[in-house]
């Protein structure tokens, strides 16, 4: 029981190299946005956009090389759960933004 | 199932299904079913954070005249920490290997090393939040300070959450070895591991890279 | 010494109103006589073993049933007290902020107390009998998420009598709700009530997605499964996105008032407008929660008692799926009159009109199922027939609302207050009855007498339209929600004294309710079989009540609606299918910890609430140390063996 639990496991997932790649991927994407930054080399709305595109793409990495998001079977309920939970996010950030423009308190 | 996000098909045509309903069968169905549950909570965990960010986004500008973010966040101790909770997803996933290769050894040091890992991330903030409180940002000093401290500590709350379920997760392996339900808690809790380092990549992100900028 | 306990003793409890001293002591007296009667029937055991550490989902759904009833009774004595305020001008009858106190505690009990338990009582009695499910997905979180909510909703209703009622309406918009404007307890009551039975719900709704993907009956496709269960499905799906929503809402309100932060004050750089911005986030998708269920039990009695398949299956699974994406992206239609500018209103006005468009397609289907049905007027379908009507007025009233520039006019008068009445108690409420009459057979094992259940649905009907109709024209007349009084000279008194008597006639109606029910104990007569209806769907294959285990063998299924094929085959003369063997049935253990951390909650939200530290760190200690000891505990499930099945199949079906 114990062996055909352990190759199951072992026949989708994370192996050393997915693990080594992912964490090296996501240093080098916090130490761009971290150097325009520091060092004030973009314009203001350039570095915003570039420091979105990072974060995302690092969320991505975390996803399919730690979470190991590919290797799910179908039906892909967690993926679609996921893309759900997204669409929520970005309404609820998006849409609190465009209706509080117009009622932002003067700071 | 190296990691919760997947689930034997088999769960899905329900209990017992097909096979002869032997006892390690119903459980390994359970095991999958609360990985599946957990993976779901997760998901609720991404709209509590999304209502934090909108709240942050939304009050960002109301410092009330008092300090800005970009005059009083430091970002050397932010770095630190930030590379420090890098570090500790990877560990975690190392953990996770060393189960699948049953070494119960292996995989108690290295989930020991993510909890260090994610204690000393969980001082740092604590000795930010005390800095800043002696700067004189309280939570009560603006709307922008109570939206960071909100936004921030309940990041460090849920790390600091995880610890205690890890060293939980630690003695009940050191008594019970790897069996199917430590297996499901060590993959469980490693996901929630990653799940928090995204988190805070949004935050360091959001309010801190965006904040000094 | 006596003096002290004296001055803290009229601080703790709440004083000087007759009213509210008559509660207090019948409380007390109704306290005293139920452990009475448990000490001398030497019950206790019975209710701690039976009921308070069960896992079993058909005894928590009991459960739920009951408070929600208890929830409904006192949620409508709250109704009948405002009305009898406002049947004269100038009345005196209740001051004004006990007035305050009684709209917040109706709509907050009605919503969160009364229809969300009741929905959540149906979900558990019927979701695993219709899947062909043993249990839920986790026995032992649906066990916390019911004692998570009970007490919950009773630290919200010991404000009514230790500490004082909230008072700033069911969603307690800032600043009224902050600190500066409500210094009172009763804030505090909502917020750790509403926060403590918002856990709950929560996690029963992460709960039954899964039961529902994971665990259906050997060959049930997603396409095959019973309407309820699809509902249930979009319900909960809304729920795990919603939820989450209230859980900060209401926790950046605390902190504000705990901590003094300044998200929603008005000072400090707060801004009272997100509040209101965030709590709609969850309080639109809410109304959709509590009502698509009872979509899906409409859909359930109207082919039952129709005897005919579902008329469009496939679209009403897109309608109930898209409402429950779009209930997300309407939710600023509850303020337009915020001013977030022409293009926010448009939108929000457009995405309202585009959900009534699903909403319509299944008052179609309804109709359709039942065109050339033969057609059997239960109570249970003629719940669902005066549904349609009413819920299509409700439902164009609401088209009228979401026309942004109207809505300046219709804002939060009257006219309001009886669309979202016609909605919920048309909607909701009439739904949730249909169900709870379908279902009873199933629950209790005997059937409810139907000529007092009809007195019951004439008087409902009545009263409805008669306490209704009226607040429409009310609010085009200038009435706004929230008066508790009004001037002679308005020429508002006819029409709310109709109304006030439409309100008693539901309350008359309520009695027959409640004498039907023990009138049915009375006369108990057990049902000879399972199936109560000829019903069409796995839960009436098994006996009634069902089983511990509820299927001996677990189905097979291969079409929708597979009871009735069953039956039909075998009318058919084709052979029944072959039955397997038993097996043990892997059963959860019961367990007393969902019971005790939901107290330790309930401790420390309540020290939390009088900012005493001393008790709400123990109790939050108390949660945690629960938890830890859930985890460390690795024998928690059971097995039934073969013999027991035997024994047990056979006094249930009398013995073959």
């Amino acid at each position: 029981m114990e062996n055909h639990n352990a190759n199951a496991h072992n026949a989708h997932g994370g192996s050393m190299k997915s693990y080594v790649i992912g964490f090296l991927f996501s240093i080098i994407l916090t130490i761009i946005p971290l150097v325009v930054v520091m060092n004030d080399m973009l314009s203001k709305t350039a570095t915003t956009v570039l420091i979105l595109i990072m974060a995302i793409l690092q969320f991505a990495v975390q996803l399919i090389f730690f979470m190991h998001i590919r290797d799910e079977e179908k039906p892909r309920f967690n993926l679609m759960a996921l893309i759900f939970g997204l669409v929520i996010l970005l309404t609820i950030v998006a849409g609190s933004i465009w209706i509080m423009t117009y009622n932002a308190v003067a700071s | 199932m190296a990691h919760a996000v997947s689930t034997p098909a088999g769960a899905h045509g329900g209990h017992g299904a097909g096979h002869g309903g032997g006892h390690h069968d119903d459980h390994h169905d359970q095991e999958s079913l609360k990985t599946f549950g957990f993976w779901l909570f997760l998901i609720t965990d991404v709209i509590l954070f999304g209502t934090l960010f909108a709240t942050y986004v939304v009050l960002r500008l109301n410092t009330d005249g008092g300090p800005t973010g970009a005059e009083l966040l430091e970002m050397n101790g932010i770095i630190i920490s930030t590379f420090i909770l890098l570090t500790s997803s990877f560990t975690s996933g190392i953990a996770v290997l060393e189960m699948n290769k049953g070494n119960k050894r292996g995989l108690i040091l290295w989930l020991a090393i993510t909890a260090v890992l994610g204690a000393s991330f969980v001082f740092l903030e604590v000795n930010e939040f005390m800095h800043l409180v002696h700067e004189g940002a309280n939570i009560g000093t603006s709307a922008y300070w109570s939206a960071f401290f909100v936004l921030v500590g309940t990041h460090g709350l849920h790390v600091s959450v995880g610890l205690v379920w890890m060293v939980a997760l630690i003695l009940q392996l050191s008594r019970r070895g790897i069996t199917p339900v430590t297996k499901r808690k060590v993959s469980i809790i490693s996901l929630y591991w990653h799940f928090l380092d995204v988190v805070w990549i949004f935050v360091f992100s959001i309010v801190y890279l965006m904040g000094v900028m | 010494m006596l003096d002290k306990i004296k001055e803290f003793a009229s601080e703790f409890f709440v004083t000087g109103d007759p009213l509210i001293l008559g509660a207090q002591v019948s409380i007390g007296l109704s306290m005293v006589a139920i452990i009475f009667v448990l000490t001398f029937f030497k019950k206790w055991r019975w209710l701690w073993t039976e009921w308070l550490t069960s896992v079993d989902h058909k005894k928590i759904g009991i459960m739920y049933i009951i408070a929600s009833i208890l929830m409904l009774f006192r949620g409508g004595v709250d109704a009948l007290l405002m009305r009898v305020q406002l049947a004269a001008p100038e009345l005196e009858f209740l001051v004004p902020e006990h007035y305050n106190q009684i709209f917040t505690t109706h709509g907050v009990i009605m919503i969160l107390f009364m229809a969300m338990p009741l929905m959540f009582g149906l979900f558990n009695i019927v979701v695993p009998l219709q899947i062909g499910a043993r249990d839920v997905a986790f026995p032992f979180l649906n066990s916390l998420s019911f004692w998570m909510f009970f007490f919950g909703a009773m630290l919200f209703n010991v404000s009514f009598i230790i500490g004082g009622s909230p008072d700033a309406g069911w969603l307690a918009y800032p600043p009224l709700s902050e600190l500066s404007g409500s210094p009172g307890l009763g804030q505090d009551f909502y917020i750790w009530g509403i926060q403590i039975s918002g856990i709950g719900s929560l996690a029963t709704g992460i709960n039954f997605v899964v039961t529902i993907l994971k665990m259906r009956a050997p060959g049930m496709k997603l396409m095959q499964m019973p309407m309820f269960v699809w509902s249930v499905l979009s319900s909960c799906i809304t729920i795990m996105f919603a939820f989450p929503i209230l859980t900060v809402t209401l926790f950046l309100l605390f902190i504000d008032r705990y901590l003094g932060a300044h998200f929603f004050t008005l000072d400090g750089g707060g801004n009272p407008m997100m509040y209101i911005n965030l709590i709609w986030m969850w309080g639109h998708p809410e109304v959709y929660i509590v009502i698509l269920p009872a979509f899906g039990i409409f859909s359930e009695v109207v082919s039952a008692f129709s005897k005919k398949k579902l008329f469009g299956y496939k679209s009403m699974v897109f309608a109930l799926m898209s409402i429950s994406f779009f209930s997300f992206f309407t939710w600023a239609h509850h303020f337009f009159t915020m001013g977030s500018g022409a293009n926010v209103n448009a939108f929000f006005a457009l995405t309202t009109m585009l959900i009534a468009i699903p909403t319509g397609v299944k008052v179609f289907n309804w109709l359709f199922t039942m065109y050339r049905g033969r057609i059997k007027f239960t109570t249970p379908m003629m719940w669902t027939i005066a549904f349609i009507p009413c819920f299509v007025v409700g439902g164009m009233t609401g088209v009228l609302l979401s026309v942004a520039p109207a809505d300046f006019q219709f804002h939060n008068s009257y006219f309001l207050i009886a669309h979202f009445h016609q909605v919920l108690i048309g909607g909701v409420v009439f739904g949730y009855f249909a169900g709870l009459y379908y279902w009873w057979p199933k629950m209790f094992g005997f059937r409810l007498h139907e000529g007092l259940g009809k007195w019951a649905f004439w008087f409902w009907n009545i009263g409805f339209y008669v306490c209704f109709m009226p607040q429409y024209a009310l609010g085009l007349m200038g009435m706004t929600r929230r008066f508790n009084a009004y001037d002679f000279d308005m020429g508002w008194q006819p029409l709310n004294v109709v109304s006030t008597v439409g309100a008693f006639l539901m309350g008359i109606a309520f009695i027959f309710q409640v004498w039907q029910i023990a009138h049915s104990i009375k006369f108990y007569k057990k049902e000879k079989d399972g199936d109560a209806w000829d019903g069409r769907t796995l839960e009436w294959s098994i006996p009634s009540p069902a089983p511990l285990y509820n299927f001996a063998r677990l189905p097979q299924v291969t079409s929708q609606d597979e009871w009735w094929e069953e039956k039909q085959r075998i009318a058919n003369g084709q052979p029944a299918k072959p039955l397997v063997p038993l097996e043990p049935i892997h059963m959860p253990k019961n367990s007393g910890i969902p019971f005790i951390m939901s107290l330790c909650w309930f401790t420390a939200g309540f020290g939390f609430v009088w900012d005493w530290l001393w008790m709400a760190i123990p109790g939050l200690i108390g949660v945690a140390i629960c938890m830890l000891v859930r985890s460390f505990s690795y024998d928690t499930d059971y097995y039934i063996p073969v013999d027991e099945i035997e024994r047990t199949e056979a006094a249930l079906r009398g013995t073959k």
